[in-house]
């Protein structure tokens, strides 16, 4: 009975971070755009710094006619949005924030396995909603997707691939109990080659050319209104909390810090996701847009290779320490 | 004796590991049941009026030509060649990268890493020499 109740909170505490945390960071994406661009931002809705834009814009979309095109892949195109947002929800179970049992939604013994698997699908849903939108643009974009993480996936599993090697464990909690300081530095290249990975395969800018809206409106999403958008978005978001709290608990050393991890663990894990979470709403402010080809050159001429020597490095230092 | 131990521990593994895929597995469920809720309840909301051009596709605002299922030029098809043997590859650095330091490899499963890199890194050399590379 105590499992039952243990397993549901656990569920529960997991769904509401999978719906909180995107809000937050996509609020602070909205107030810190607009401070770096000289501009405010919301300061309406909510009354105070305009708090509750996301809520308005939630409120919005709920509203909005839900329209399908003549010529498109009915069941396809609705179910689309689902598929690339639940992936992250089932990533975030496996994501430890402190050291203790409970601060985990679920120990996955194949933590990284389980997670780049699963993370793999959500493109799924933009190639899906891409395809059977039976618009051109959003073939096209749908196509740039799929390039795009057919480009990135693999320095990502190989960067990953070299944080398993160091602690000898695929376990997410088993890599956060081996960790040690100098594992930072160590791992430092191969930490920029999963960030930069993640980064393009949530189609983030300066990686954003599936949607350039000059070129292709909005890539996928073109034909999208109303809640299904607004999923597309989410997923968005979601994925840049999954990113971030993963670099954290693979190369950052997650609930780790300078004053011991007693109690203040998930404090810590929190801290350098949010760090994270800024700097790829910043990279979005600061850097212009990678056009098709520089996207697919910088992944297989320097990603990659970049990726194998790191795991070079780690399998000497390791051995060497042995 | 020994016997036993090794079939506990298998039992409980079994256990452990479906017990863990179950708790994924439901929250799964509470996913569907997320997006099913939320498609039901925006088709109480929101308004339906549907009218010949808003079902139209959208393309620059002009009525689309041709059907938009369009011929396009994949012209990424070798990457995709090039990622499914290097990903297939990679898979198996996992497995291998939770024992190569455990006492008694050591040199040798280091030797094999760097096999294993040269076999990759001489393929993305032959792939660059090729020109495959270079978006054409």
């Amino acid at each position: 009975m105590n499992d039952v109740h243990d397993v549901a909170l656990r569920l529960l505490v997991v769904f509401a971070v999978f719906l909180v945390l995107p809000l937050v960071v996509g609020q602070t994406e909205h107030k810190v755009m607009a401070h770096m661009q000289g501009r405010l931002g919301p300061m309406y809705a909510g009354g105070f710094h305009g708090w509750a834009q996301l809520v308005a814009d939630g409120v919005k979309f709920a509203q909005k006619e839900d329209v399908v095109p003549k010529d498109a892949d009915r069941r396809v195109f609705q179910l689309a949005p689902a598929v690339a947002l639940l992936p992250y929800l089932l990533v975030l179970v496996a994501i430890p924030i402190g050291p203790s049992e409970g601060a985990v939604g679920q120990v996955v013994d194949a933590g990284i396995f389980f997670v780049l698997a699963v993370m793999g699908v959500g493109v799924l849903g933009s190639l899906m909603a891409g395809w059977a939108s039976a618009n051109k643009f959003s073939l096209l974009g749908g196509l740039r997707t799929a390039a795009q993480l057919l480009a990135y996936e693999l320095p990502m599993l190989l960067a990953a691939a070299s944080v398993a090697m160091a602690a000898g464990t695929v376990s997410l909690p088993g890599i956060l109990n081996a960790f040690e300081w100098w594992w930072v530095p160590w791992q430092i290249v191969g930490a920029l080659v999963f960030f930069v990975a993640g980064l393009a395969e949530l189609q983030r800018p300066p990686f954003d050319m599936p949607v350039a809206d000059s070129e292709i409106i909005f890539g996928a999403y073109t034909e999208y209104t109303g809640l299904r958008f607004a999923l597309f978005l989410l997923a968005e978001y979601a994925g840049i909390v999954v990113l971030c709290g993963l670099t954290t608990v693979l190369f950052l050393g997650g609930w780790h810090g300078p004053f011991g991890a007693d109690g203040l663990g998930w404090v810590w894990t929190l801290l350098k996701t949010a760090v994270l979470a800024f700097v790829v709403i910043w990279l979005r402010v600061s850097y212009p847009r990678l056009r098709e080809d520089q996207l697919q050159k910088l992944a297989w001429t320097t990603l990659v290779p970049l990726a194998l020597a790191q795991i070079a490095l780690t399998g000497i230092v390791k051995v060497a320490i042995q | 004796m020994r016997e036993q131990t090794v079939v506990a521990t298998g039992a409980t593994g079994a256990a452990d590991y479906f017990q863990t895929y179950s708790v994924v597995g439901l929250l799964a469920v509470v996913g569907v049941l997320f997006v099913a809720v939320a498609f039901g309840a925006g088709r109480l909301l929101r308004p339906v009026v549907p009218t010949p051009e808003k079902l139209l596709t959208y393309e620059c605002g002009v009525d689309p030509v041709g059907e938009g299922w369009a011929h396009t030029q994949v012209r990424y098809y070798v990457y995709a060649f090039l990622y499914v043997i290097f990903a297939v590859d990679s898979i198996f650095l996992f497995p291998w990268a939770t024992v190569f330091a455990a006492p008694g490899y050591g040199a040798t499963t280091l030797v094999e890493m760097f096999v294993f890199l040269g076999f990759l890194a001489v393929g993305l050399l032959y792939a660059y020499k090729k020109g495959v590379l270079a978006w054409t």
